[in-house]
């Protein structure tokens, strides 16, 4: 294989990768932004939803049922963990805030160990068939599927955003939070929607990899980093930002294991991470002043 | 309509508000003046539901606003168009005024977009710019689209923080003439000003803040006249003492 098709392949598997680290980022800014909280245990969410849909279509159920059933309930569990934990704390400090999504990533991860096991499960790939020759790489039809889930979803999101009038009272409630309670918003209901909707976006990102990458109990974790580091190059304040981390970061990170050594894999988020608090810690698209 | 019954508010360890009791009448506009920290802001932030009560009550009709969040208070007929004019910079000025009838926009749509074309009549200046995002106006704009977005939500009572802040002396005026507008339609206002000539001119009745209490209220007239009251209590004008107190 010579170097221009190595790279393609590659940039393939940074956009894959990136596009994970997208949603996991955008669901973390969003909810920052709504609520104040950073929500730590956000990888959890990507997780449990995956091991849950694994079990799901082990039990014999469909591949789509086995998704939309595991997407519901994790987002189902985003509001519940909003209600129960988060709303009661909603006056404590940012500090306190965050500990106690600490504690839920920890005590999510402990509550996967004990149902699922440290064997990795997994599912199968959405469509069968070997990988796909495109314009000199093989692409593995899964990352396809990944690619176009992440598309799908921010699309979604954009629309909901843009042009719906719950989406504009949620960004009301991200540029300015007060405004957004004095013109009669209950950030109550926000913040609910942002866990379930974090939730949900957490689970199919989840189930999307589980086929190429197992899913384990504490897979959580590292993609939280990962989604927390995108989100920390956008600059916390802009969810195009978030978004565009992801994909920088998953496409660096393929890169450089790749090409210099795949040792490098993990220590290129914290490099990329420090470089960016350096440099831009306004977040690279702050210049435009445009939020969400 | 709004009794206001020895009310204390506190920021943590720093006292805002010390007890203080006044009513506000069906159809008037008070003019709440007083230097920068008097406790102005906390006075409406209470009002609206932004800040706890530490002790008093606020009654709107003889109802107890007391522990009630912003987004209820709202409901109720109350509606702040805060300091430093807070628009929602990104969204354009069509959104920001739909959103200012967050609490009915789902139940009476059109009641809604009647509403809108009602303001752009009441701020001319406006239209034309209503796909603009609100964050490029000119300062005096944005002050008539915060203005315009409070009355979105149908208020009562209408809470204005410093709305001449910043803006040319011909701006302030227009404002103020809109709000002389406004009463007329039966809105009651407490406008709270640094720039005591131009809220006298349009107001009812004026209060004096200090320190969060009241140290004297009364007619326009008299408070202007007062010039030696009004050197220790206002300072000058604005213009010469940004942010000398305290
Ligand atoms: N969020 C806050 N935290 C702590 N202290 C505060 C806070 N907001 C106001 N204060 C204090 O409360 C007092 C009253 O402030 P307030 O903003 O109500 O005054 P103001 O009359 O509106 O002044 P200005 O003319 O500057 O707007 C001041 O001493 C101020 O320092
Ligand atoms: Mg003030």
């Amino acid at each position: 294989m010579d170097l221009s098709s190595q790279l393609l392949q590659l940039l393939f598997s940074g956009l894959t990768l990136g596009s994970i680290y997208s949603l996991i980022a955008l669901a973390l800014v969003a909810t920052y932004n709504i609520t104040g909280v950073l929500n730590l245990a956000q990888g959890e969410f990507v997780a449990l939803g995956a091991l849950l849909a694994a079990s799901i279509y082990a039990a014999g159920l469909p591949l789509a049922a086995a998704f939309l059933v595991s997407v519901a309930l994790i987002a189902a569990l985003g509001a519940l963990i909003e209600r129960s934990v988060i709303y009661p704390a909603r006056e404590s400090s940012a500090l306190t805030l965050i500990i106690i999504t600490v504690g839920l990533s920890i005590s999510l991860r402990g509550l996967a160990l004990l149902v699922w096991g440290t064997e990795p499960v997994s599912l199968p790939a959405f469509s069968s068939g070997g990988p796909l020759l495109l314009g000199g790489a093989f692409v593995n039809p899964q990352t396809l599927w990944i690619l176009g889930m992440a598309a799908a979803t921010t699309s979604g999101l954009y629309i909901f955003f843009e042009l719906t009038y719950t989406g504009k009272a949620v960004r009301a409630c991200v540029i300015n939070r007060t405004a957004a309670l004095l013109i009669g918003i209950n950030p109550g209901t926000i913040s609910l929607l942002a866990f379930a909707g974090s939730g949900a976006i957490g689970a199919a990102a989840g189930i999307f990899i589980t086929p190429v990458t197992l899913a384990t109990y504490d897979m959580g974790f590292m993609l939280g980093v990962k989604g927390f580091v995108a989100a920390a190059i956008g600059g916390m304040h802009n969810i195009r930002g978030a978004v565009l981390g992801g994909f920088i970061l998953g496409i660096l990170e393929v890169y450089s294991a790749g090409l210099i050594s795949s040792g490098l894999k993990d220590a290129v988020a914290l490099i990329v991470l420090l470089a960016a608090l350096m440099l831009r810690p306004e977040g690279l698209l702050a210049i435009s002043g445009r939020k969400v | 309509m709004l009794e206001i019954k020895c009310l204390e508010v506190c920021h943590g360890w720093v006292q805002a508000l010390r007890g203080l009791s006044f009513q506000v009448v069906r159809g008037e506009m008070l003019a709440v003046l007083g230097l920068n920290g008097a406790g102005k802001s906390t006075l409406l932030g209470a009002l609206a539901g932004l800040y706890k009560i530490k002790k008093g009550d606020i009654l709107l009709d003889g109802e107890s606003l007391s522990g009630k969040p912003p987004h209820q208070i709202v409901k109720l007929g109350i509606s702040l168009v805060p300091e430093r004019r807070e628009i929602f910079n990104s969204l354009t000025v069509i959104d920001n005024l739909l959103l200012g009838a967050y609490h009915r926009y789902r139940y009476k749509k059109n009641e809604v977009i009647i509403d809108v074309v009602k303001i752009m009549d009441l701020f001319p200046a406006l239209r034309g710019k209503e796909n603009h995002p609100a964050g490029t106006l000119s300062g005096g704009l944005q002050q008539m689209l915060a203005i315009g977005r409070g009355l979105m939500a149908r208020p009562r009572l209408l809470l204005l923080d410093e709305p001449s802040v910043g803006l040319a002396p011909l701006v302030t005026r227009e404002i103020m003439t809109t709000l002389a507008e406004l009463k007329k339609t039966g809105v009651t206002i407490i406008l709270v000003e640094q720039n005591t000539a131009a809220a006298l001119k349009v107001a009812d009745r004026a209060l004096v803040m200090e320190r969060g209490g009241i140290v004297m209220s009364g007619k326009p007239r008299d408070m202007m006249e007062n010039s030696r009251v009004q050197q220790a209590c206002l300072g000058r004008t604005r213009a010469v003492q940004p942010a000398a107190a305290l």
